[in-house]
């Protein structure tokens, strides 16, 4: 079943990652693209776990942390800078 | 892949499949959704049910193939935590530019009133005033 399972958790993810790019470039404001750019990272970190079951190695953890916590940081400061126009003040 | 005992195997496939499914239903959320903050609320699917999904399967094969393995719900500690606030400065940035809405999405700000306990109340009582 789970070589049904998770080819088939791949499709879905290029999918969704399809229809997030397709919103990163339509935009229409610039928060869309940060939300876009915020779901990208996520989908994306979901598909490293998931190719880490694919070739049974716990080596992807640490990398799918790393883009958590840099995802996070960077959707931090771009927000901040749409509010405040200023980042570090 | 390892070959799993039946119930494992099935058990994290099924995990997998709910994740994934809910992902690419939040990314076509966030696609087709009219405005900025009917979009803002679309993606949270993405980030607690379809990693979420993910991160329990994942568990369920590590800790069935190997030993008892956990380190995966660092990530899902992390992500249910930084979600909430991060959508919180993009609704934050999203009134703060004052982004067109539809007509259904409402402004709370032009109706303070409404931000009490009885808002439905008042919100009943102000649409039939605005009926008569």
């Amino acid at each position: 079943m789970l070589a049904f399972a998770v080819p088939f958790a791949f499709v879905m993810f290029s999918i969704a990652l399809l229809m997030n790019i397709y919103r990163l470039f339509l935009g229409p404001d610039a928060a869309d693209r940060i939300l876009a750019l915020d779901t990208i990272y996520i989908n994306s970190l979901a598909l490293l776990i998931l190719l880490g079951i694919w070739h049974n190695s716990t080596a992807y953890f640490e990398a799918a942390v790393l883009i958590a916590m840099l995802g996070f940081i960077g959707t931090i400061a771009a927000t901040k800078f749409l509010l405040r126009g200023d980042i570090i003040e | 892949m390892l070959e799993l005992p039946t119930w494992a195997d099935y058990l994290a496939s099924f995990f997998i499949i709910i994740g994934a499914s809910f992902a690419a239903v939040g990314s076509y959320g966030l696609l087709r959704l009219p405005d900025f903050m009917t979009r803002l609320h679309a993606p949270t699917k993405n980030t607690t049910l379809g990693v979420g999904g993910i991160i329990l399967g994942s568990i369920v094969y590590f800790s069935v193939s190997d030993s008892l393995s956990l380190h995966e719900l660092l990530i899902a500690i992390f992500l249910f935590m930084t979600a909430p606030i991060s959508a919180h400065l993009l609704a934050k940035a999203g009134l703060h530019l004052e982004y067109k809405m539809i007509s259904s999405t409402r402004d709370l700000r032009e109706h303070p009133e409404d931000y009490s306990d009885k808002s439905q109340h008042t919100a009943k009582e102000r649409d039939s005033e605005r009926a008569d």
